[in-house]
């Protein structure tokens, strides 16, 4: 099962090997992994999106929570988070397909971002599954080169983390 | 205090944490805090080989309850440093290791004699700073010795690069302020209600015991709960000490090398109450099997530990002897019952014995000379064969008295470890049981001992052989003995002669007690090579893998 958690971390040099090394010395593949400041310039987020059991998950938490670097750690649970991820995505655009593609952007409600006579540059945010058909959409036209983000999460309602 | 160089301010924070010795070795980029520690008054004790000086930080920390303090230089010494250091990790060793490092301005160039020390310890470290401003010294070690002794203990590193500890700064020794770091110490009055409430409910109670008891000082508060309850207590090699094995309620060790005894009462129990212990696969055997009809309470001060490898009923997070001392306050006294008796009938039926008589000597009968001659001696090991007769054969009483690489497994560990130990303790007579391998991996410390009067005692049980491994060959390899036998072993007489340690030998039985009188007299360090047989082995033995019940008994 894919999981994601959510550790608040030190904005310190190393902070990310360390974390990511926890996973790696357990076998765990990283499936996606953000990191970006919070509000408070002494802090970043990170969204880890891993696959694995939930008791190996659990011990890569605790592990996670003995980081000295590592604040807090919550796992959002997919019914009761929000999960955005962002997709550039550089598409084959022959004269014939080109309106097509346009037409699917529009749809779709992804953005191009940028037009050469033979590809175009289509933009994305959306939940993880909005992404994936968008990609399966335009794989038709021949994808040259994608670029992902990988997925932030937040917990919905009103508590928080902090800033 | 104001405008010091980084090397002094350095020399000032371990002053403010209290260190009277490090152990080291400089080069390069080290060599500005070596010369503020010239005239600190600190004591420096310079070891032959970098390794050993993280093993006797170690030994010193074991014997002490203390922070270890080592440093070395940059690359080859830092990297020298990393065993040792992930030696203190498996053990859970409050250290402090200090490394010189090349310029910040050469960082990440491959400059000579750089290593990615930081990124190299990642895993083995409990945590480790590359300090970038020479303000942030007393920060930083202020941090490190605290995140070092407390909660779970470990091994923490400092990098320093060499303009670090040359440039100026105002000293000012900062409060610790640390948001992803507080240890939980506390622990919860509900859960300890709850495993009372197990305890006397139980009517086969093991109470299983590991290091974490030995680090939180626990072992009273351990007796007065066991005695109280009449639970019979069996210890993981770390917890070795913890339980005086001279009491009818203790089963000595457990695992694979353990008390047959041990083993069957921990299959047999209704109810396990598990303290800083971790279920390591040594103890457990194959775990599916472990303890089948046992309820567990785990007592661990690191939340990380409970669950990891069993399923736990109550999970008790705090410090272990907080927790024992509540728990001896919320039983009531239990009287001797049928599970005592038939703990006792096993102990009477399955202790652990060897073969007497014949020409040669046996190591166990060594070990209880030692015991007998010396009761309250300091023992520390080697790994390997000489390392489980250690834990089996003398009866330990004391938790600072035994001192093993458990976790790591590390050859070449005791006689470093041995002499920080005794540096520590000079007044308790200090012991390295080792074996004709492992001592070899770190001999060169003899000078170290010699020249720094460290009169330890290096008790050689010499079999020519890797005897370990030979026992795992002569078992499951069909007695093909791939490079065990270590064929031409050095004279120890002469080699303790050659460093101006004092060399003795054994060959015969009737030869060891003497032998043994004559080192613990000297006051220099020693070397006594006690002759055994190669075909020498550990009993009882649980093969790796199997359950605790498939215990096997060798004969030597």
């Amino acid at each position: 099962m894919l999981h994601t958690i959510a550790p608040i971390v030190e904005n310190k040099p190393g902070v990310l090997v360390r974390t990511a090394g926890l996973f790696s010395k357990r076998g765990f593949n990283i499936e996606s992994l953000t990191v970006g400041a919070t509000d408070n310039p002494d802090r970043s987020r990170m969204t880890i999106t891993v696959e694995g059991d939930e008791v190996v998950l659990e011990q890569v938490t605790k592990q996670l929570n003995k980081l000295v670097n590592v604040i807090r750690v919550s796992e959002l649970l997919p019914s009761e988070s929000v999960g955005r991820e962002l997709a550039v995505i550089k598409v084959a655009a022959r004269k014939e397909d080109r309106s097509e593609i346009m037409q699917i952007v529009s749809v779709i409600r992804a953005e191009v971002i940028d037009v050469s006579p033979r590809s175009m540059i289509v933009e994305m945010t959306g939940s993880e599954d909005k992404v994936e058909a968008m990609v399966r959409l335009l794989r038709q036209f021949g994808i040259k080169e994608k670029a992902r983000t990988g997925k932030v999460s937040m917990a919905r309602g009103a508590t928080a983390v902090g800033p | 205090m104001s405008n010091m160089s980084g090397a002094e301010a350095i020399v000032e924070s371990l002053k403010l944490e209290g260190v009277d010795v490090v152990f080291g070795l400089p080069g390069g980029y080290i060599l500005p805090l070596y010369d503020a520690l010239y005239d600190s008054g600190i004591r420096h004790v310079l070891i032959r080989h970098e390794q050993a000086a993280a093993h006797a930080a170690d030994g010193y920390a074991r014997a002490t309850g203390r922070v270890g303090v080592c440093l070395a230089t940059s690359g080859p010494g830092a990297t020298n440093l990393v065993t040792g250091i992930a030696t203190a990790y498996m053990d859970s060793v409050p250290m402090v290791a200090m490394t010189g490092q090349v310029p910040s301005q050469l960082l990440g160039t491959d400059g000579f004699q750089e290593a990615d020390i930081t990124g190299i310890t990642i895993p083995v470290t409990k945590h480790n700073y590359l300090v970038r401003r020479a303000k942030d010294i007393p920060r930083v070690f202020r941090e490190a010795f605290y995140i070092a002794r407390t909660g779970r203990p470990g091994p923490v590193l400092i990098d320093l690069p060499k303009d670090v500890t040359v440039d100026d700064l105002d000293f000012e020794y900062p409060e610790i302020c640390l948001p992803g770091y507080s240890p939980n110490l506390k622990v919860h009055a509900l859960q300890i209600k709850r495993a009372a409430k197990a305890l006397m409910e139980a009517e086969r109670p093991v109470i299983y015991v590991g290091g974490g008891v030995k680090y939180s000082d626990g072992h009273k508060e351990l007796v007065e709960l066991a005695e109280k309850i009449k639970a019979p207590v069996t210890t993981t090699l770390m917890g070795v000490g913890c339980f005086p094995e001279d009491s009818p309620l203790s089963l000595g060790m457990l695992g694979m090398h353990g008390t047959r005894y041990a083993n069957l009462a921990i299959q047999e129990a209704d109810l396990i109450l598990a303290v800083g212990a971790r279920f390591d696969d040594r103890v457990t055997g194959k775990i599916a099997s472990f303890a089948p009809q046992a309820k567990v309470i785990h007592v661990d001060v690191d939340p990380a530990e409970i669950g990891k490898n069993v399923r736990v009923d109550i999970p008790v997070v705090g410090d272990a002897k907080t927790a024992l001392a509540e728990l001896a306050k919320a039983v009531e006294p239990k009287v001797w019952s049928a599970w005592n008796e038939l703990v006792a009938a096993w102990k009477r039926d399955h202790p652990l014995f060897y073969a007497k008589g014949g020409d040669s000597i046996k190591p166990q009968f060594v070990l209880e000379t030692i015991c007998k001659l010396c009761p309250e001696a300091v023992i520390v090991t080697e790994v390997g064969q000489n390392q489980m007769w250690a834990a089996q054969f003398f009866t330990h009483k004391d938790p600072k008295h035994f001192i093993s690489s458990g976790g790591l497994g590390t050859m070449g560990y005791g006689f470093p470890a041995a002499t920080g130990a005794k540096m520590g303790c000079p007044e308790k007579e200090v012991f390295d049981i080792a074996g004709d391998g492992s001592i070899q991996m770190n001999i060169q410390e003899l000078a170290t001992a010699v020249i720094n009067d460290v009169a330890v005692k290096v008790i050689i049980l010499n079999n020519g052989v890797l005897g370990m491994v030979r026992q795992l060959q002569d078992l499951f390899y069909e007695k093909r003995f791939t490079n065990t036998t270590l064929g031409r072993v050095p004279d120890f007489v002469k080699m303790a002669e050659a460093y101006g340690a004092l060399g003795l030998r054994a060959t015969r039985p009737s030869e060891v007690e003497g032998v043994l009188k004559e080192a613990i007299a000297s006051d220099r360090p020693t070397v006594v090579d006690v002759v055994i047989s190669p075909d020498e082995k550990v009993s009882p033995m649980v093969p790796a893998g199997a359950s605790l019940s498939e215990i096997l008994e060798l004969e030597g």
